[in-house]
């Protein structure tokens, strides 16, 4: 990855909510790990949150500071700044009903379906 | 104990250290700290493993100007910088400067979800930015273990770790990792696995009441270390491990002499007192006088200008000022002079370490150069023998060292000399014993000197004399069976004197008569005399009226013949004398 942040923005037209899903993914470098992790938060935002979601992607590489702000150890990290409370979810992302509890999105899908 | 030489004639080099900072640490680790290398620090919770990581760093920054980062994994940077406040470390000021780097790893249980694979890449980062961002040569991580709480995957973060320590090796930082004690191992989780350069095991021990912290170096790869486990101090002033100073019996011997402040003491150590920088052990029974000893020495030491430090384990500086003022020691003056500084508290008041630091601390900032440690025994109460014995020891090569002429008063039980008695005074070199001699139904005070190490000193008891004169040592009287102090030596004073007077006037009646008979004999001798001249004179008139007769008798026969007109002629004058005579 090029540019220290990479925003993906949906037009969040399609299914209007009341909360915007405010997502960052860190990484290090553009790793195999890192790719699969983008690649699979892509996804699951797609199928559970269409349109509603934010993802930026910061790379400690080359924002070696910002790692201090939301207290980033371990690479990958996804971490959903809004809706609160803050969560992080670790790894390539690759365990999706792990990510989906992890991002509270298991029990929403049972109870909105 | 070792004192570890870096080889230098090695052809190959040898392990590099960094000075910890942390006095005595360098000592027993001859050098300090592996540079370039981590360091484990283990311990249980509170036996201080923070303030020894963070000592690390900051004396490394002030001291020996090499930035450090300060990775916590607990304590946040405001906490942590208050923390150390009391230590006089200031770490927003050293923050400001770009000496230090506090960073905050806060990881919340909760909040995380493990998806699959990752690495710690963002820690080693974060810490890669520290480092870089002031040229950071030291690293702490405050505890890293905190990790295995955080992060469920044991098995990705063990390998991490492992990396993390090897690439805090490349990166050539001297780094402090600390970790919390585990069941029979080091460290709960086995970081001593991965960090096997130098591991530290910190230990806070309760005995009795008292708590003692004490430190080992359990590993030291490359070099050599010593390997007991040294007693430590948290103070005011930071992290210290004892033995601070001497590990070796290499101080300097002075051949002066001091005055004990008694005369007749000082007379029965070969007529000068003691050495100056030895160790005196006064040990007598509970009112012996082993204080007011102890008082004439500060005393005797003020006159001489020099200055006295008094350790009071029993009493207040009031109370001593008081009570030697009963023996017109008035040691008031020199207090206010500054010449004399007492330090009183009772033992218990902490372990003995600390009392020892105390001590140590007194004595570097007033510099004495005699000092009063009243009583000795009092300490026992705080440690066991061998503790208080090693302390001892420590403490009076500190004293030889700083050529501190000690005093040590020690209270004995019963008559016999106890078991820690015997046990301190091999360390001792002028052991003076007091003690009570109960006779003729009164108690008094009897003083020997016991060893006297390098002079010549009397073998004799003397016994003590407290009166508002001071201290005063006189004779007893030893008899057959035992020997007489007190009321029985006055009496024995009092015999002895009426028996002289009894013999000088026997002497004098004697001498008297002796002058009678002569003159009664002077006086025959003058009548016999004058007997025999009496008797010379008459003789001599005898002779006289012989001679005059035989004149006559001859004059006469003279005429006759004449008259008869003999043929021969008579002698007159001859004939007579001749014969009378």
């Amino acid at each position: 990855m090029s540019k220290t942040t990479k925003t993906e923005k949906k037009n969040s037209s399609k299914a209007p909510s009341q909360e915007a899903w405010e997502l960052r993914l860190y990484v290090a470098g553009q790793t195999s790990k890192s790719v699969t992790a983008f690649a699979n938060l892509k996804k699951i935002c797609e199928e559970y949150i269409p349109g509603k979601y934010n993802i930026e992607v910061v790379d400690l590489l080359i924002n070696p500071t910002l790692a201090k702000g939301d207290q980033i150890l371990a690479v990958p990290t996804l971490v959903r700044k809004l809706p609160v409370p803050i969560r992080k979810i670790l790894g390539d992302l690759s365990d999706t009903e792990r990510v989906l509890v992890g991002l509270d999105l298991r029990q929403r899908d049972e109870q909105t379906v | 104990m070792m004192k570890i030489k870096n080889t230098k004639a090695k052809k190959l080099q040898p392990l590099e250290k960094i000075s910890s900072g942390i006095s005595g640490l360098d000592e027993i680790t001859g050098g300090g700290l592996p540079k370039g290398r981590p360091t484990l620090v283990c311990g249980n919770a509170g036996c201080g493993k923070t303030l020894m990581a963070m000592e690390f760093l900051v004396r490394g920054a002030v001291e020996h100007n090499e930035p450090g980062v300060f990775m916590s994994f607990e304590e946040n940077e405001e906490e942590l910088t208050r923390n150390v406040a009391s230590l006089g470390f200031d770490l927003n000021a050293l923050s400001a400067k770009k000496k230090i780097v506090l960073d905050h790893v806060r990881i919340e249980r909760s909040e995380i979800e493990e998806t699959g694979e990752y690495d710690l890449e963002g820690l080693f980062i974060r810490l890669n930015h520290a480092i870089d961002s002031i040229g950071a040569k030291r690293v702490v991580l405050d505890t890293i273990e905190g990790l295995f709480a955080a992060l469920p995957n044991h098995a990705i973060l063990r390998s991490e770790l492992r990396r993390l320590f090897r690439w805090l090796k490349d990166k050539g930082v001297s780094a402090i990792i600390t970790a919390e004690r585990g069941d029979g191992l080091l460290t709960r989780h086995g970081l001593e696995e991965y960090v096997a350069d130098c591991v530290i095991l910190l230990d806070h021990r309760v005995n009795e009441q008292l708590s003692t912290r004490r430190l080992r170096v359990v590993k030291y790869r490359g070099s050599v270390h010593g390997t007991n486990e040294y007693p430590f101090l948290i103070s005011k002033d930071g992290f210290s491990v004892l033995p601070v100073t001497s590990m070796g019996l290499d101080h300097p011997a002075s051949s002066e002499r001091i005055s004990s402040g008694v005369e007749r003491l000082d007379t029965m150590l070969g007529g000068k007192g003691f050495f100056r920088g030895s160790s005196i052990l006064v040990s007598g029974t509970a009112g012996t006088g082993k204080s007011s000893i102890a008082a004439a020495f500060v005393d005797a030491a003020a006159r001489r200008g020099e200055r006295s430090l008094y350790f009071a384990f029993e009493e207040s500086q009031n109370q001593i000022l008081r009570n030697m003022k009963s023996i017109s020691l008035d040691l008031e003056p020199w207090v206010r002079k500054g010449l004399l500084q007492f330090h009183a508290s009772r033992p218990s008041l902490c372990g003995l370490e600390m009392h020892l630091l105390t001590i140590y601390d007194a004595v570097r900032k007033f510099k004495p150069r005699v000092v009063v440690m009243d009583p000795v025994t009092n300490l026992i109460s705080v440690g066991t023998e061998i503790e208080v014995r090693s302390m001892l020891t420590r403490l009076i090569d500190f004293f030889k060292t700083e050529q501190v002429t000690a005093l040590f008063p020690s209270l004995t039980t019963g008559d016999n000399t106890s078991q820690s008695e015997v046990a301190i005074a091999s360390l001792m070199d002028v052991w003076v014993l007091l003690r009570n001699i109960e006779s003729g139904g009164e108690r008094n005070r009897g003083l020997y000197i016991l060893k006297a190490r390098g002079m010549e000193h009397s073998n004799q008891i003397r016994e003590v004399l407290l009166s508002n004169n001071g201290i005063g040592l006189v004779d007893v009287y030893a008899g057959p069976s035992t020997v007489l102090t007190g009321s029985a030596r006055i009496e024995q004073e009092g015999r002895e004197k009426a028996e002289i007077d009894r013999r000088k006037a026997q002497m004098d009646r004697r001498q008297r008569e002796i002058e009678r008979e002569r003159g009664v004999t002077e006086a025959q001798v003058a009548v016999l005399k004058a007997g025999l001249e009496a008797k010379i004179e008459a003789l001599n008139q005898e002779i006289t009226d012989e001679t005059l007769l035989e004149q006559v008798n001859a004059k006469s026969r003279f005429n006759i013949a004449a008259n008869r007109q003999a043929d021969v002629e008579p002698k007159l004058k001859n004939n007579g004398t001749n014969r009378i005579h």
